[in-house]
């Protein structure tokens, strides 16, 4: 049984009068434990596609099945619990809460699921140790660099141990060394058994993937497996 | 979410935007500090007015000659043009009446006082020896007047300790002989310092028997009856008694009044504690202006965190979660708003205690929790909206605003 089993998905906005097909007909499987990268020009609909991956969207038409579960029918709250367990978002822009310290941010995720402070504490700690943060941990996120932001923000996606992570151009504000440095973290989780999505304009990193998924106007254009990826 | 990380949310979003906070503390603390503080002047003013009259004595009731206005034409009133007299043996005969623990008759007149060639025009008044301990006073020197109406007519007097100290200065008064009008009396005793009492004037006073008041004054009515009853349950069983005293004595005629201690005071004491309420309720108006000012503030501040909500529901955050740390946001800032106008309040009416001694300037305990109480529903009330819209917001949306 796949992971995630998208068969398709519509998603449309409309704009004043004109409507724009964001998503046309969109049927993917993907397994646990894959690295996908997800490729195409802008506004081919990429990150709507993350966006409905982690239940923040829903589709106007056809099903999304996580880990076996129909998902059409789920109440906001209802994707928010299942969200919370299941998924990690990583955004280009780190979407850091500047009043939270790093370590306050890691355990946001935590906080939010109701996990006891002990817990959160010694977690916190693992992740700060994991992601060689442990220096950083009370300092505030506009007192970090951007790859030790990005860094906070893979820690806070993962705490909870999801099985999804979705990554929308993680390396996208970062330089070349940041970027390759966060990429090689992210392919870590992955060999860790976590599954890894990430959306990319930058042809280094989809070709790391062992799996692309080219889109264009809304439409997967190519589903290409490439031997070169990391092996595990 | 727990609970208590929830109001750690809050709290630290409230210390993340200093100025902001201020400014809504600052609202609230007006509004709570003005509730406090009137509410302390109007309690205040009513405190004095019912210690006033509890210095009377609290079980007291007054006869006074006239009948009453409000009781219209009874029979009696065809027959007699004008009331009789309540005259010293009246006085006398309700001292026997049973709950009756002292009766004190009462002339009033002002007269001349002189000695050695000072001279006072003073009020005088004409009274028995119940009248000390009734109106709880007490001797500096000498004795009170006689008790009874057989000694009634001694021709002693008893001065108030200032217009002794202004007749005599330092030298001793008992036993003196002084003039009051064209008459002379020995000075018999001097009250201690009483201070006012009912804006009277006590210690300027002068004190003779009550027929020689009469004589002075030139009239046989008295101005006032006063009693004291056994205790506070007793005085309507009492004044019955003595209303039917005093019928009988007059032929069956009620041509005198009674008031109780206690109406004139409920009445004073119900104007003004509706005077104090009325004033808080001015002073909720400007609780429920810093509640408009809270939720603008809120809302202004759902818009710039629209990102920071995204992320919140993007980490698995629900709807309740949010609308939960945005109302504790909204109750926090109310509340510590609340508690600082507690204090200002309580340093005002600390103030106003020190410029107006007189004045018991307390604020009610009814006041402090209705202030508080009302900015803590403000801050729910208020944060409602704010807190409902962050919830609301779609967080695809809401991560795509910076
Ligand atoms: N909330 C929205 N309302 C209206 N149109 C939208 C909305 N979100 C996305 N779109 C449109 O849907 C299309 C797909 O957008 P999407 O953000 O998925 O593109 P993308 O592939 O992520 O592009 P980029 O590489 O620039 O991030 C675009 O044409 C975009 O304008
Ligand atoms: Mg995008």
């Amino acid at each position: 049984m796949p992971l995630i089993e998208l068969t398709h998905i519509e998603r449309r906005f409309t704009l004043g009068d004109s409507v724009v097909h964001a998503l046309r007909g969109v049927s993917l499987n993907i397994e646990a434990g894959e690295y996908v990268a997800v490729i195409g020009p802008s506004g081919s609909g990429k990150s709507t596609l993350l966006n409905l991956l982690g239940l923040l969207d829903r589709a106007d038409a056809g099903s999304y099945r996580l880990a076996g579960r129909d998902t059409t029918g789920l109440s906001p709250d209802e994707a928010a619990t299942l969200r919370s367990r299941q998924i990690g978002f990583v955004f280009q822009s780190f979407h850091l809460v500047p009043r939270l310290t790093a370590a306050e941010n890691i355990a946001l995720p935590m906080v939010l699921a109701g996990i006891d402070a002990n817990e959160r504490k010694r977690r916190v700690a693992k992740a700060l140790e994991g992601f060689g943060l442990s220096d950083r941990a009370d300092h505030r996120p506009n007192q970090l660099s951007g790859g030790q932001r990005q860094r906070v923000a893979i820690a806070r996606a993962t705490v909870m141990q999801p099985s999804v992570l979705l990554c929308d151009e993680p390396t996208g504000n970062l330089d070349r060394a940041t970027g390759q440095e966060v990429t090689h973290l992210l392919e870590d989780l992955n060999a860790g058994g976590v599954t890894l999505i990430v959306v990319t304009h930058d042809p280094v990193m989809a070709e790391r993937a062992r799996r692309q998924i080219r889109m264009e106007d809304g439409a997967v254009l190519s589903d290409s497996r490439s031997a070169a990826g990391t092996s595990a | 979410m727990k609970p208590l990380d929830i109001l750690r949310f809050a709290l630290r979003a409230v210390t993340a935007y200093p100025l902001r906070t201020a400014l809504m503390l600052l609202a609230m603390a007006i509004g709570v500090a003005a509730v406090v503080m009137l509410t302390a002047l109007g309690d205040g003013a009513r405190q004095y007015v019912v210690n006033e009259f509890n210095a009377l004595g609290s079980n007291l009731l007054i006869v006074l000659p006239g009948r009453s206005e409000t009781r219209g034409v009874n029979p009696g009133s065809f027959f007699t043009e004008t009331p009789r007299d309540l005259s010293n043996a009246d006085a006398e005969a309700v001292r026997r009446v049973p709950g009756v623990v002292r009766a004190a008759p009462l002339a009033v007149g002002t007269s001349e006082v002189s000695f050695g060639g000072k001279l006072r025009e003073t009020m005088v008044l004409g009274t028995s020896a119940d009248y000390l301990p009734l109106r709880r006073f007490q001797m500096a020197q000498g004795s009170f007047l006689p008790a009874s109406a057989g000694q009634d007519n001694a021709a002693v007097v008893v001065l108030g300790s200032k217009l002794r100290s202004e007749l005599f200065g330092s030298a001793p008064a008992v036993g003196r002989m002084l003039r009051v009008g064209d008459r002379r009396y020995r000075v018999q005793g001097v009250l201690a310092p009483t201070g006012n009492a009912m804006g009277l004037a006590i210690d300027e006073m002068a004190f003779i028997p009550t027929e020689q008041a009469f004589a002075l004054f030139n009239t046989s009515t008295l101005f006032r009856i006063f009693i004291e009853t056994r205790d506070r349950a007793s005085i309507e069983a009492t004044r019955t008694r003595v209303v039917s005293l005093l019928k009988a004595r007059h032929d069956g005629e009620e041509d005198f009044n009674t008031i109780t201690q206690d109406a004139v005071l409920g009445t004073f004491d119900k104007i003004l504690g509706a005077i104090t309420l009325g004033v808080a309720g001015i002073a909720a108006i400007s609780l429920g202006v810093a509640g408009i000012l809270v939720m603008n503030v809120m809302l202004v501040s759902v818009t710039q965190r629209t990102a920071e909500i995204g992320l919140l529901k993007a980490l698995g955050a629900s709807s309740q979660h949010i609308r939960s740390a945005f109302i504790s946001e909204a109750v926090l800032l109310s509340l510590g708003g609340g508690v600082v106008g507690l204090v200002l309040g309580q340093l005002g009416a600390w103030a106003l205690r020190i410029a107006y001694p007189e004045l018991p300037a307390w604020p009610p305990n009814w006041a402090v929790l209705a202030g508080l109480g009302t900015a803590l529903l403000t801050g729910i009330l208020f944060g409602w909206l704010p807190a409902r819209r962050a919830a609301q917001l779609d967080p695809v949306d809401a991560l795509g605003r910076r």
